[in-house]
């Protein structure tokens, strides 16, 4: 619970233990074909969203490779019909064919919307199939596929339910002008009846440590030339995390940052270039990617690229620039820290991972780290055998697929 | 507590007693005006949990302004990329510095400069702002690798169908060379010329026109900061200049463009031009938008995507444009169902038009509005939001709560009156982009 004395609105946030890295490589999707069928009606109540909107509310969901989070934020006055609307799908769900059958097509469209009609958008495909050969980080959540989708059959729908859907794999946090005893009492009357059921024991296939460089080289129709090299990273909850999050920051957060003042400032190599990592649960990867001036060839991208890795990896970097990206985090957070949504998606999280609260001490664990630490984990991280480099090219062969 | 008790008695299939939104009292937090020693005008809301603080300053040097396309929003852009005493980089680094963003953006009227920082580092960012404002140097090589990335930007935008639907839609409702209709191509960053940015920024930062926007937890001596810093610069405060681009809507309803003949969705974008925010209709109008297409249970999003599973969204909205607007239904749907999810489209008005909306939907979208907008006002940059487009929009500050009353008071006969004069197909550009 979260309480905030100067809103009228109130959050209730429920946060899955299951994401795409759960899935079975036979049928991918699945997470987030599931996320959308959680709005196509629960066992007593044929519609979610119109008893919510008819309160005044607004919902939405996520699933990432790791997670799945549903949240509604509704006047502080109604807030019991979220959990009236919650807790009869996490009792069960109407399990209709008409609704599996719809949200087939409309998640096709969506993989269609982002990963098929739009340039570059199969890249992450790719590097997923490349960096892992064994964790299910291998697809992403929207399916390696769309047959994957397209095969979805009810049963699998309810055997999913069954597995993932109850009170032992779930965080709820209640966020508003509310009292303690209050949500105590909504939560028994709503969630108590329910049967706790089976806690999922995650036994994901890990990533064995990478011995040797992998490459690969695509042509496609895109205009532009573009590079992506990835890195596999230790997981978000090691104590190392916060050091290459701040490592990412000095080298792609921001007009500032060495990457991008660099090479597209000073060497005028790329005409756009990032540095990010999606903060996984399990080891995942930090990524440079950027798209190239025309007439730069890839190899002298990527010659430039290390060149920007080697004074990380052979020079501490000055307490001034440690400074400066620790005061980004800083600022950041505190941004983010504004709406009472997206302080009950922190706490949820924090709670899944181990401790909620993380969502108090993560600031002071980024002021810890030091410019050794910094220097340190750039030599662990980039070393060449432990990367994946993706050079995904401009055909002048058109209107060819693949 | 007697939980078995609860769970013998508890029916699931009867929803828990709410309050309707529509009987909550809703009010807009006023704002602080102050007004610096040149006359600039700044309003203020101050509020919120945190010491951090959000300032926009707003110049009337948006693309109406500019006599060669594409110089506003280059003008806009280099601002923070050098001045005679720092470089890009330098400037960067001292944002980043104090963990502060410095974002700039440039719209059609308007053009901003915009800051958010923690309260403790203000006074180190503010003087360089200013800097920025009065002595922006545009450094040829800064230009060069714009127009060089730019034009590279542009052309992996122009692979996606959505991106050219939208250009070709706003060239078709107001003409190309209207501001609301005009685009940039490859030959409009080649043509951009250093000294007419130059001109432009003399004439529409340094000595332009502004108003300034700041909200969050306002240190005591904000307007002293303010005041020392933009109080004796030779900006002046807003007044209205008569500028006038006249619209030229195409002659041509419907068109069909390939633009990659790989692609397998279709852009689709059905508009019409549309009563702005200072028309009697426009609540009314807005409300009918959101029974339309305005929200996740709409009679669209129902229909095209929760029935028929043609798309993954399909909405409709109003431009926020300051003079004319156009109201635009738009979505990306698979090339096979293109043609059936338009047919969708226009059936929809129709019924909007033929049968009054039941009193259930009516009450459920008035609630989702006022909920909305009671979510919405939670938090000084929400706040400071809706009262900057009131003021940019010269309204009145009765607006607000008159929009309030109009929602609360619709009848399903006002619904049905603003789509039989509103949604007539006739009235509608048709694009299809593959």
């Amino acid at each position: 619970m979260h309480k905030d004395t100067s809103t009228p609105m109130a959050v209730l946030n429920i946060m899955y233990d299951v994401g795409a890295r759960d899935e079975d490589p036979n049928q991918t999707g699945f997470a987030h074909l599931f996320e959308h069928l959680m709005f196509g009606g629960s066992v007593n109540i044929p519609d979610y969203d119109e008893p919510l909107q008819l309160a005044g509310g607004e919902n939405n969901a996520y699933t990432t490779n790791d997670l799945t989070n549903y949240y509604c934020q509704l006047p502080t006055e109604n807030l019991e019909t979220a959990f009236w609307l919650e807790s009869d799908r996490m009792l069960s769900l109407a399990f209709s064919e008409k609704s599996l059958d719809v949200q087939r097509k409309v998640v096709t469209e969506e993989f269609k919307e982002h990963y098929l009609n739009k340039p570059y958008g199969d890249v992450w495909h790719i590097l997923r199939e490349l960096a892992y050969t064994t964790h299910p980080y291998r697809w992403m959540t929207i399916g390696k596929n769309l047959a994957h989708i397209e095969n979805a059959q009810l049963q699998d729908v309810k055997n999913f339910f069954a597995k993932h859907y109850n009170p032992s794999n779930a965080i709820m946090v209640v966020a508003g002008n509310v009292e303690t005893d209050y949500i105590k009492e909504l939560t028994e009357k709503w969630f108590g009846p329910i049967p706790a059921g089976e806690k999922y024991m995650r036994n994901v296939p890990q990533e064995p440590a990478q011995t040797e460089a992998r490459r690969k080289t695509v042509k496609a129709e895109v205009p532009l030339d573009a590079f992506y090299k990835c890195w596999h990273m230790p997981a978000r909850i090691d104590k190392a995390y916060y050091a290459i999050d701040l490592i990412v920051d000095i080298l792609g957060g921001g007009a500032s940052s060495r990457l991008y003042q660099t090479l597209v400032k000073e060497q005028q190599l790329f005409s756009n270039i990032d540095c990010y990592h999606y903060g996984s649960l399990d080891r995942g990867l930090l990524t440079i990617e950027g798209k190239l001036v025309k007439g730069i060839t890839p190899e002298a991208a990527e010659a430039a690229v290390e060149k920007v890795l080697d004074g990380l990896r052979n020079t501490k970097v000055e307490e001034k620039e440690l400074q400066k990206v620790k005061n980004k985090t800083e600022s950041l957070m505190a941004f983010e820290d504004m709406g009472i949504m997206n302080r009950a998606n922190s706490l949820a999280f924090y709670a899944l991972i181990g401790d909620p609260t993380m969502m108090n001490s993560e600031l002071q664990k980024y002021q810890e780290v030091t410019v050794d630490e910094v220097l340190q984990e750039c030599k662990n991280l980039f070393e060449e055998h432990n990367s994946t480099t993706l050079y995904y090219l401009a055909t002048q062969q058109q209107h060819e697929h693949n | 507590m007697n939980i078995i008790n609860t769970v013998n008695t508890l029916d699931r299939t009867k929803a828990p007693h709410i309050k309707d939104a529509i009987e909550f009292d809703l009010h807009l937090k006023p704002y602080q005006k102050m007004v610096l020693d040149n006359g600039v005008e700044v309003y203020t809301i101050d509020a919120g949990p945190e010491d951090l603080l959000q300032l926009e300053w707003v110049f009337f040097s948006g693309n109406w302004y500019e006599e060669q396309n594409g110089i506003a929003a280059a003008t806009n852009h280099l601002l923070k990329n050098g001045t005679s005493t720092k470089s890009a980089f330098e400037i960067n680094d001292h944002f980043d510095y104090y963990g502060a963003y410095l974002n700039r953006s440039c719209y059609n009227e308007t053009a901003t400069i915009s800051l958010h920082t923690l309260n403790k580092h203000l006074s180190e960012l503010l003087p360089v702002v200013a800097e920025i404002i009065m002595d922006a140097s545009f450094p040829t090589q800064e230009l060069e690798i714009y127009q060089q990335n730019m034009k590279q930007r542009l052309e992996v935008n122009l692979l996606k169908c959505d991106f050219v639907a939208n250009r070709l839609i706003d060239e078709y409702l107001y003409g190309i060379k209207h501001p609301y209709g005009k685009y940039a191509t490859a030959e409009t960053y080649n043509a951009l010329d250093i000294n007419a940015i130059k001109q432009f920024h003399h004439q529409y930062y340094a000595q332009g026109r502004c108003i300034m926007f700041v909200a969050g937890k306002l240190p005591t001596d904000i307007f002293q900061q303010l005041n020392d810093n933009f109080g004796k610069l030779p900006i002046h405060p807003r007044t209205s200049v008569a500028i006038e681009h006249p619209v030229l809507q195409a002659t041509q309803k419907k068109y069909h463009i390939v633009n990659d003949p790989s692609g397998v969705q279709a852009a689709i974008r059905i508009a019409r031009p549309s009563i702005n925010r200072l028309h009697p209709d426009f609540t009314k109008a807005q409300v009918l938008n959101t029974i339309y297409g305005g929200f996740f249970g709409s009679r669209l999003m129902s229909n095209i995507r929760e029935d028929k599973g043609y798309t993954y969204g399909i909405h409709s909205f109003f431009q926020n444009h300051l003079s004319a607007s156009a109201w635009i239904v738009s979505t990306e749907a698979g090339i096979d169902v293109a043609e059936a999810t338009i047919k969708e489209v226009y059936h929809e008005m129709q019924v909007l038009r033929e049968e009054p909306v039941d009193a259930d939907e009516l009450l459920l979208v008035k609630n989702y509005l006022i909920g909305s907008v009671l979510g919405d006002l939670d938090g000084p940059f929400q706040i400071i939001g809706r009262w900057k487009n009131i003021i940019l929009n010269d309204l009145t500050g009765s607006y607000f709560d008159a929009s309030i009353q109009t929602i609360k008071d619709i009848t399903a006969t006002d619904i049905q009156e603003m789509a039989e004069k509103y949604l007539n197909p006739d009235d509608f550009y048709e694009l299809v982009v593959i």
